[in-house]
């Protein structure tokens, strides 16, 4: 076997922080063939990206190898003085972040950025880095590449803005490429397109790749070997198959289980051990009692319509209707109307057109504005998708939890509300010590916990979740999914689930609804959709989903 | 909660002694601006003539004007006046800055867009001038400058918490509060301005140091207080026309007195946003 590009060994990085040193790497040893795409999985705080920013020497300034070596060709590179490193970045080692609209710089044409980059380490003219800059955009398959030269980043669409990035990483034909959750924030269809990109640049190439990303998906998909870390260690290293038929590692076990598939039912999510639990829960549960034949469903909306003052409307003729304890989902891609309809829906914002009825009752008449003093707000929550905004940074958990029981259940600060914060934090499983911390003093899962506690406590009778887990590890959305689905089944509740993950949506929902520029284009039974589609569109949204373990279509290279 | 907070500001202190220094010059100046006139060793006012302009001495520690009073114990009594002009000045100017630009950043639309302009025309101005005119109109008050000078600040609380509300307009909890029956109106009052207070905070102590030099500026050209107060623009004022005399003292000490306060407010703004922000804590 002859040198690896890349060996790691025995690596460990340490942060100096408020509370004292902490370890973000400890003892990772992997290595890398030239031309080998190799995935990175763990959730965060695995120590995934700080493994790449090591092997980059892009660390943050507060963070430092402690020990252990990176070799790049058979040269340590923690032992390169930062001049000589400076060659080999860019030229022989390159790395595409997760933000790509960030990355780049917004007052300056793209074209001339490419430039830059190939400036930097090419003395060659700048009319030929110019025409160099061209080939790259043509490479990363940029339609018009002669107009888009002159376009800044702003008026480019996420996945342009990613291309432009890849353009950047391969400008001086680096060896090794370290592509940190490159599409994590784009549209499943716009992900498919970028990584199906990235693995034919990097195959023409001979390019290695790290692709670090928490989704095990994507990792099957596009890697052959997947590594799999947990809180700074390396847990587990094999090929996607292996991973996902006969995972080993305990962690390994848990995060494959968690990450939703095709075919998997809300109670896989967790592993074999725990399932009995959940099932058991499950069948304490009475079934929904049968409202008599002619009751009015429980939300009823018709014709809305949401225009803006210029464009084409955001939402048209968007007509459904839900019965109590039913889910629903609604999907489609960012700018699809999606959110727009589920603020209508909570009332938060007023419809241009069309009538919203609840429980038989016309709710859409009052204003959004007036809306807080309607006997309905309480009957409509909505659980936001950022948890990490979704709480007021200067409220405590049990602020947040106690807010609407203050202004909507008419209860007063003292024993009572004390009792009932504490029984809606327990059912969604947040530890009671934790209600007096700040926001800032949680972790995204508990935020969530809060979030969720926040809208059920005055027990609705429709919730709308927007996104309510994009923002979680996916160990946590198997938790917070099946907390949900709980909530679903023991108070009758119906859920409308907005969301991009359609494995999550066909997982959860009932119905689902695909939404496209403000239209239905596609509604019906959840399994049967998924299974045959109807549409082109909705066809491609399910076929961009990256797929798992033994359904893996076509690996890559 | 409070020995956290407590605890907090302790820490950001020990990291940042400079903002320690700061905070410890602005008790030192409240505590003189109390007990100003119990401290000082002379009346500020009584005029003794045969000590007139003497250069500092064990008597007289900054020395004495022109009038035989002492210098030092005009600046003790003056920090009372210039500290309350300042402090009321800029606590007007917060109160209705920030309410009036949160409602406008909340709004947005036509009520935002026609404060903005009215905002800008103000802004046109030389403000100092605009301050003088105002004075000169109303009437050379003490009231009347407190007034001026919260006009003139005006439109940066009014332009600072219009920015900050309305990055957050849309963040989910203040979408969240509204689904748990608040309305747009103490969504405003009730969670977004309690947020943008630590950065209006430091906004607020940048402020009163300029607010006492546009004070003592006004002072210093004729308008606002008046002789024989002791103020320290007005003891700069007269403190100059001594200069070519050689007589330093009368104005290096004012001088160096509102330098002194300016730079302690200043300092002190930086160190209070990281103590005020919640996010900064652990």
């Amino acid at each position: 076997m002859t040198e690896p590009l890349l060996r790691i060994e025995d690596l460990h990085v340490t942060f100096s922080t408020r509370s004292g040193l902490v370890e973000a790497v400890r003892g990772v040893t992997l290595s890398l063939q030239t031309g080998e795409m190799l995935g990175l999985v763990g959730e965060s705080g695995s120590g995934k990206s700080v493994t790449g920013f090591a092997a980059t020497r892009l660390l943050d300034p507060a963070g430092r190898v402690a020990k252990g070596q990176i070799r790049y060709r058979g040269r340590d590179i923690t032992k390169i003085p930062d001049g000589d490193f400076r060659a080999l970045h860019g030229a022989a080692m390159s790395m595409i972040f997760q933000n790509p609209r960030a990355a780049l710089n917004p007052i300056r044409a793209i074209g001339l950025q490419i430039a830059d980059a190939i400036l930097s380490h090419k003395r060659i003219s700048k009319q030929a880095a110019a025409e160099e800059a061209l080939k790259l955009l043509r490479a990363v398959q940029i339609r018009d590449p002669e107009k888009r030269m002159s376009a800044y980043p702003h008026e480019l669409s996420g996945g342009m803005c990613q291309r432009v990035m890849i353009a950047i990483a391969i400008s001086c034909n680096p060896m090794l490429l370290i592509a940190d959750e490159p599409t994590t924030g784009l549209d499943v269809t716009t992900q498919k397109v970028v990584m199906d990109l990235l693995a034919s640049i990097a195959a023409a190439r001979g390019m290695a790749t790290i692709l670090i990303t928490h989704d095990l998906g994507l990792a099957a998909q596009y890697c052959r070997r997947v590594v799999v870390m947990e809180r700074g260690r390396l847990v587990e290293e094999a090929s996607p198959e292996t991973l996902f038929l006969h995972p080993q590692h305990a962690y390994t076990k848990r995060l494959v289980a968690a990450s939703p598939t095709a075919s998997s039912r809300i109670e896989d999510l967790v592993t074999e051990e725990e399932r009995g639990a959940y099932l058991a829960v499950l069948a304490a549960c009475k079934p929904p009692p049968e409202s008599p034949p002619g009751t009015a469903p429980l939300l009823d909306v018709r014709n809305l319509v949401k225009r803006y003052d210029q464009g084409p409307p955001a939402v048209s003729d968007f007509s459904m209707s839900m019965k109590a304890g039913e889910s629903v989902g609604l999907v489609g891609e960012s700018g699809s109307g999606k959110t727009t309809t589920s603020r209508m829906i909570c009332r938060l914002i007023d419809a241009s057109e069309g009538e919203i009825l609840f429980d038989g009752e016309s709710i859409g008449h009052l204003p959004a504005r007036e809306f807080h003093r309607s006997p309905h707000r309480k009957d409509i929550q909505i659980v936001f998708q950022d948890p990490n905004e979704s709480l007021n940074p200067r409220f405590t958990g049990f602020d947040c939890i106690a807010h609407p029981l203050l202004r909507l259940s008419g209860m007063r600060p003292g024993d009572a509300l004390r009792k009932r914060v504490e029984e809606c934090a327990m059912r969604v499983g947040l530890p009671v010590e934790l209600l007096s911390r700040f926001p800032h003093q949680l972790s995204g899962g508990q935020k969530a916990r809060i979030g969720i506690a926040r809208a059920i406590a005055c027990r609705p009778r429709l919730l709308v979740l927007d996104e309510p887990t994009a923002a979680l590890d996916v160990s946590v959305q198997a938790v917070v999914l099946q907390l949900l689905d709980r909530l679903r089944r023991e108070d009758h509740l119906a859920l409308l689930f907005v969301s991009h993950d359609l494995n999550v949506v066909r997982m959860m929902c009932d119905r689902t609804i695909v939404l496209r520029n403000g239209s239905i284009i596609e509604a019906g039974e959840s399994r049967a959709l998924f299974d045959n589609p109807q549409t082109e569109y909705t066809r491609a949204l399910v076929e961009a989903v990256p797929h798992l373990g033994t359904q893996r279509p076509s690996a890559r290279n | 909660m409070a020995s956290a907070t407590l605890r907090h500001a302790a820490w950001i202190l020990r990291g940042n002694p400079l903002t320690a220094v700061a905070a410890a010059g602005v008790m030192i100046l409240v505590l003189i601006a109390i007990f100003g006139p119990s401290i000082a060793p002379y009346d500020p006012i009584a005029s003794n003539v045969p000590e007139a302009l003497r250069p500092p001495s064990a008597a007289h520690l900054a020395g004495t004007d022109q009038l035989g009073r002492d210098t030092f114990s005009r600046l003790v009594v003056a920090t009372r006046l210039d500290l309350v002009i300042a402090v009321a000045a800029v606590g007007i100017s917060f109160v209705l800055g920030a309410v009036i630009g949160a409602f406008c950043g909340y709004a947005g639309g036509r009520l935002d867009r026609s404060i903005g302009r009215f905002v800008d025309v103000m802004m046109a101005f030389p403000l100092f001038v605009l301050a003088m005119a105002m004075v000169a109109a109303l009437g050379n008050r003490v009231e009347n400058i407190v007034i001026a000078t919260a006009i003139i600040n005006l439109p940066f609380y009014i332009r600072f918490a219009r920015a900050e509300v309305n990055v957050r307009r849309n963040v989910g909890w203040v979408e969240a509060a509204r689904a748990s029956g608040e309305s747009h109106t103490s969504v405003v009052l009730r969670f977004l301005l309690p947020n943008v207070l630590p950065a209006m905070a430091v906004q607020m102590s940048l402020n009163l140091g300029w607010a006492i030099l546009n004070a003592a500026g006004l002072s210093f050209i004729g308008l606002g207080v008046r002789p024989p107060t002791p103020e320290w623009g007005i003891m700069v004022a007269e403190g100059a026309r001594f200069i070519s005399t050689g007589k330093w003292w009368l104005v290096a000490f004012p001088g160096l007195a509102l330098m002194l306060a300016v730079l302690c407010f200043n300092l002190l703004g930086d160190g209070l946003r990281d103590i005020l922000d919640p996010r900064m804590r652990t």
